[in-house]
């Protein structure tokens, strides 16, 4: 018990609770039945992302680029189903989704496995790259008459849920499978797997997991390409969403996911990180932002509101680190100034 | 006599950087001269680009400071509009249409001062929560980005401030002796300001220091946490100018103004020798890589079969190419050291 009061986890659950509650109070309509199937169904897209942002923070790197890899991969797979007119089963348009955006994930592999280069930096050239190939060189526009086969799984519900008080009603796309799926590879890598360790082992102390034994070089190859695939897919279910394919609709989210899995207790240093966390940071973001009408909060004030919830609730997690840490270096005779010490570490430190 | 020898190597290789921009920004000049001889090395051109990089050139310039202490300011651009908003909202409110010319200029000193104060407020906070609650750089000027942008976008409804006083525009874009823009000047003034506080104050030489051991510098005495709050506050008060400047060019403020800016600016302090962990970088490297940068993009502005669109692929891969190139410089070079290390022991 002690244990998971201490745990970030924790603490977020009770943010959680805590709005929704508020949510409810104010507006009357958070806990009704097609309102909460609304929520799940904004955390798809979102969630799928931050299972890749999470095992890449986790490894110690950053990676920005994600959202320009969904954008393009979901443009010239949709592109090439409808210059083959295909018309079969709607996996082949993932497949290819997916092994597109595992091949720019191999693009970010390799410069940042290869060449040791700073994360930040070399997906945020990539992301550059991707979007103006796709703007500049396949001309990119919005396609609104996507192929048959997308089409018809995107109107595929596992189940639809009636507001009688309202007359609405909301369905829950079939898609949300795939996020179970990848939400339990990634818990059982992360958990189960040697290479799961190893991603946990690079993130706290890559000298130290150089020693160890593991191959950093090919974990990294691993992380990114990763974060490649399923980009790629999740790309294809956004566009699967919305039955429709548009090349700007993503760009700035990558942020928003970034901060959600923070949020979630995820150190931006490396080392510390899990899905339980990552999911519910989700949860909050996506109920936060969408949930601003119900509060009678204007459209406009949503950025502020993003903004201060990324500085509180990061600010938090991160006070509560430094706190932590200072209490082990307390013993080391460093005493007051000991404190400031660990706070530059942990600033300095985040920097790669 | 070896720290001597050490310094020796350290200022050679950095002055080689220097070099290596040059001859660069020589080339790209040359080759935009041979392709576009009518049009590319003339006065006019020149003129243009002039009024063209300095506001990017005095972002760059605040990015700069970030990456020196091993962070990146993404607010940066978000600070600058902000700022160019307030600036606006002021003038408009208190300079009426038919004001005379003398109260309009105070106004607009006033409006100035007000939008520097506001950067000077905004980087102050980054360093702050950066510093204070150990919230990682990435992160907090991330969150702080969107928290200025959505202020700026709360002020202003989302819509484009417009209907600033004529003279405001008019001072911002003038040339003096009618060759030499006002922009450029401004960028000149703060180049300088920025390269003397970085190499003739104790604050630059410590600031290198913190960049290149932030625990070293703690353990001889530092205030870590005041450097960095300095340094982002520096990094805001630039970029309240460049918002300036652009407030001049556009003649409007907008909250979403010149968002492609951040990448760019990064680019640029990679392309100029600054080193994204920290510790190195000088503002004449970030000078020429800047140069380099406009000729090339309005040498591309020159051929209409290169769309606005593919820049974004050009920037991109430039980065990428330069960090390659910085890998495979940077190895070759430590390897000349270590064979030349290994021959002096040898000798003696």
């Amino acid at each position: 018990m002690k244990k998971l009061t201490r745990s970030t986890e924790f603490y977020i659950f009770l943010v959680f609770i805590a709005l929704t509650i508020f949510i409810e109070i104010q507006s009357g309509q958070f806990f009704t039945s097609n309102n909460i199937v609304d929520m799940l169904r904004a955390m798809i897209v979102p969630g799928i992302f931050s299972i890749g942002v999470l095992m890449v923070l986790v490894s110690g790197g950053i990676d920005i680029s994600f959202t320009a890899i969904a954008l393009l991969s979901m443009y010239s797979a949709t592109k090439i189903l409808m210059i083959w007119n295909y018309e079969g089963n709607v996996i082949m348009a993932f497949i290819i989704s997916g092994a597109i955006g595992l091949l720019l994930g191999l693009i970010n592999a390799s410069l940042i496995a290869f060449y040791n280069l700073p994360t930040i930096i070399v997906t945020l050239g990539t992301s550059s790259m991707f979007i103006g190939f796709m703007q500049g060189i396949l001309h990119s526009r919005v396609i609104s008459d996507i192929p048959k086969p997308m089409l018809e799984f995107s109107r595929a519900e596992l189940f639809r849920v009636y507001n009688k008080e309202l007359g609405v009603s909301s369905g829950l796309p079939v898609v949300f499978l795939i996020l179970v799926a990848l939400i339990i590879i990634a818990w059982f890598i992360l958990r189960y797997t040697m290479l799961g360790r190893g991603i946990y082992a690079l993130g706290g102390d890559r000298t130290a997991a150089e020693r160890a034994g593991f191959n950093i070089i090919a974990i990294q190859f691993f992380i990114y390409s990763f974060v490649g695939l399923i980009s790629g897919i999740a790309g294809m279910t956004r566009a699967i969403m919305m039955a429709n394919v548009h090349p700007t609709n993503l760009m700035g989210m990558e942020l928003t996911v970034i901060a959600a899995v923070v949020l979630g207790g995820t150190s931006i240093t490396g080392g510390r990180g899990t899905i339980t966390g990552t999911l519910l940071g989700v949860a909050l973001i996506t109920v936060l932002s969408n949930s601003l009408i119900l509060m009678g909060i204007p459209t406009t004030w949503q950025k502020v509101f993003t903004g201060a919830l990324i500085i509180i609730g990061t600010g938090l997690s991160a006070y509560q680190t430094m706190k932590e840490k200072n209490k082990v270096h307390g013993g080391m005779k460093l005493g007051k100034k000991g404190s400031k010490e660990t706070q530059k570490n942990t600033t300095g430190s985040s920097a790669i | 006599m070896k720290l001597n020898q050490f310094k020796l190597i350290n200022f050679a290789n950095r002055d080689n950087n220097l070099f290596r921009l040059i001859i660069m920004l020589i080339a790209v000049f040359a080759l935009m001269s041979t392709l576009r001889p009518s049009i590319f090395p003339k006065l006019d051109n020149f003129t243009s680009m002039a009024y063209q990089f300095p506001e990017y050139g005095v972002l760059a310039i605040a990015m700069m400071l970030s990456l020196l202490i091993g962070g990146v300011d993404l607010s940066i651009v978000g600070i600058a509009n902000l700022s160019a908003i307030l600036a606006a909202k002021l003038l408009i409110k208190f300079v009426p249409y038919d004001a005379d010319p003398g109260y309009t200029l105070l106004m607009i000193g006033v409006a100035i001062i007000v939008a520097l104060a506001i950067g000077a407020l905004c980087g102050a906070f980054n360093g702050f929560i950066i510093s204070k609650f150990g919230i990682p750089d990435i992160l907090a000027t991330l969150g702080s980005m969107q928290l200025f942008t959505g202020i700026a976008i709360v002020i202003t409804k989302g819509r484009i401030v417009v209907g600033i006083p004529y003279m405001y525009s008019e001072l911002g874009n003038a040339a003096i002796g009618g060759i030499i823009p006002v922009p450029l000047i401004i960028y000149t003034i703060c180049a300088v300001l920025i390269g003397l506080l970085l190499n003739k104050t104790s604050f630059g030489i410590k600031l290198y220091m913190m960049g290149t051991n932030p625990t070293a510098s703690r353990f001889s005495g530092i205030n870590n946490a005041i450097m960095t709050i300095r340094s982002y506050m520096y990094g805001g008060i630039l970029s309240a100018v460049a918002g300036l400047i652009m407030l001049a060019r556009t003649n409007s403020a907008k909250a979403d103004f010149g968002s492609s800016y951040i990448l760019q600016t990064v680019l640029i302090g990679v392309l100029g020798g600054v080193n994204p962990s920290g510790g190195f970088g000088t503002v004449g490297g970030v000078t020429v890589a800047i140069l380099i940068l406009q000729f090339l993009s309005s040498g591309f502005n020159m051929f209409p079969s290169i769309s606005n669109l593919i820049k974004d692929l050009i920037w991109g891969s430039a980065l990428i190419l330069v960090m390659v190139f910085n890998y495979y410089s940077n190895k070759r070079s430590e390897k000349a050291q270590i064979s030349k290390r290994i021959a002096e022991t040898t000798n003696s």
